[in-house]
């Protein structure tokens, strides 16, 4: 049977969690890769490679990988990096992808680059360039805190020339020609900020697709909660319902298109969920309205942040859902986000969650 | 001969590197080219395009701070430090 695995990672470094045999006790294994931070770590089905992108204040932006669920690991940059006097430089290797025999690192400055060797080496696929107002994407005065960089990429599962990518700060792009060209796929989102450009401008902090129906989208803005029915082409907002319109992380169903998970932030300085009690809201009808799910999670001075990778979902029949917090703990829930059951504290800050099912 | 010093978040990234090599090489860039002939990928680790040393990279050739073009003459101590990252 297959075992659970979550991928944790976190400012020191990556961890891993594996279900225990009754399904409640997890075992820990970490920090991984030498305590890098680690944003994004993902495991590739077809190989069985696990893939973490790290970023060393000493050493730099590297992609690790392990082929043995993360007992060993090797790590590489070459390739990674824009060419001399290109005038920018990769300062964070932010979000992975890996499907279709390559691996995708989307990276700040923003970029993309693919690998078809497993990660030992790397070709720059795209910079997005011509995009509206990409020629200011390098200007230390248009850089919002944080920096702007590529923070996910999203695969169609049937068609290796499609995916998509979040340019932070400016918005959804779709290409479906291998990232040849790139269309912006922002129409009807919400921007409270003057926007120099129509089509873009846009803040989209998660972007999940529905695994039931490929038209079916839905993210999480930075202001607002958002639907698409049409597969990102056109978006209408859902946010009605929540405690707030702002969040990072986002879940879809694995088996119906209409259920779909967020975690509401204060959207001010302390982005951590409001009034101390924790709660991840799920919505069943497309966001017609919303329910707040809390059984097992903190009601009381927990002042949780969860970051925009920080949330996944599995595929079983009753799927589980799985956060991870900025200070250290991690959630489960078994039951579709009916209860929760805290599974791991006292970790480094927390970047990213990702579930595999391996074995 | 230059007797490069290395530090220690470098060593458990590349197979069989240790603390200290002892290299021939007239500068601190001809140095860290013969040790990623030996251990493909290390100037990577140190170096940023340009190439320049990485921000918090610092090297020092018998004591006096050091960059890639620095002159190594005869028997000299290079120390490379990782230097200054937060709790």
């Amino acid at each position: 049977m297959p075992g659970t695995l979550l991928l944790i990672g976190t400012r020191k470094g990556l961890f891993v969690l594996e279900e225990g045999l009754d399904g409640r006790d997890w075992s820990i294994r970490g920090p991984l890769c030498e305590s890098w931070p680690v944003y994004h770590a993902v495991y590739d089905g077809s190989s069985g490679s696990i893939y973490a992108a790290a970023a060393s204040e000493w050493h730099g932006s590297a992609v690790w990988r392990s082929a043995d669920l993360g007992e060993t690991w090797q790590l590489s940059s070459e390739g990674l990096g824009y060419e001399d006097g290109a005038g920018r430089k990769v300062s964070k290797v932010s979000t992975l992808a890996a499907g279709h025999g390559r691996v995708l690192v989307g990276v700040e400055a923003p970029g993309i680059f693919q690998s078809t060797d497993g990660g030992v080496t790397w070709t720059l696929l795209t910079t997005l360039a011509g995009q509206p107002g990409s020629e200011l994407w390098d200007d230390p005065a248009n850089q919002p805190p944080g920096h702007l960089g590529v923070s996910a990429i999203m695969l169609d599962g049937d068609d290796p020339a499609r995916f998509w990518a979040i340019v932070q700060g400016v918005g959804l792009f779709e290409t479906g020609d291998g990232a040849a060209t790139w269309t912006p796929r922002n129409r009807g989102l919400r921007a409270d900020w003057p926007r120099p450009h129509e089509e873009v401008g846009f803040c989209v902090h998660r972007l999940v697709r529905s695994p039931a129906d490929g038209s079916r989208m839905y993210q999480q803005n930075h202001v607002g909660v958002h639907r698409s029915d049409d597969g990102g082409r056109s978006w209408s907002e859902i946010t009605d319902g929540l405690p707030s319109e702002f969040g990072f992380a986002a879940a879809a169903h694995p088996h119906d298109r209409d259920t779909f998970y967020v975690i509401p932030l204060d959207p001010g300085h302390a982005r951590c969920m409001p009034e101390g009690r924790a709660a991840v809201w799920r919505t069943r009808d497309a966001g017609g309205s919303w329910e707040r799910l809390d059984r097992g999670l903190p009601q009381r001075d927990a002042h949780l942040g969860v970051l925009r990778a920080a949330m996944a979902i599995d595929d079983r029949d009753v799927p589980g859902l799985y956060f991870g917090t900025s200070t250290g703990q991690v959630y489960a829930s078994r039951d579709e986000g009916d209860t929760w059951q805290e599974i791991a504290d006292y970790l480094p800050p927390i970047w990213s969650v990702e579930v595999a099912a391996v074995g | 001969m230059a007797e490069i010093h290395l530090p220690p978040t470098l060593i458990p990234l590349f197979a069989d590197l240790p603390r200290r090599v002892d290299v021939e090489a007239r500068t601190v860039a001809e140095a860290l080219d013969r040790l990623e002939e030996r251990w493909p990928g290390l100037r990577d680790r140190l170096c940023e395009p340009g190439p320049r040393l990485r921000r918090h990279i610092h090297v020092y050739a018998d004591g006096e701070r050091a960059g890639l073009e620095t002159a190594l003459g005869g028997r000299v101590r290079v120390d490379v430090i990782a230097a200054i990252s937060g709790g």
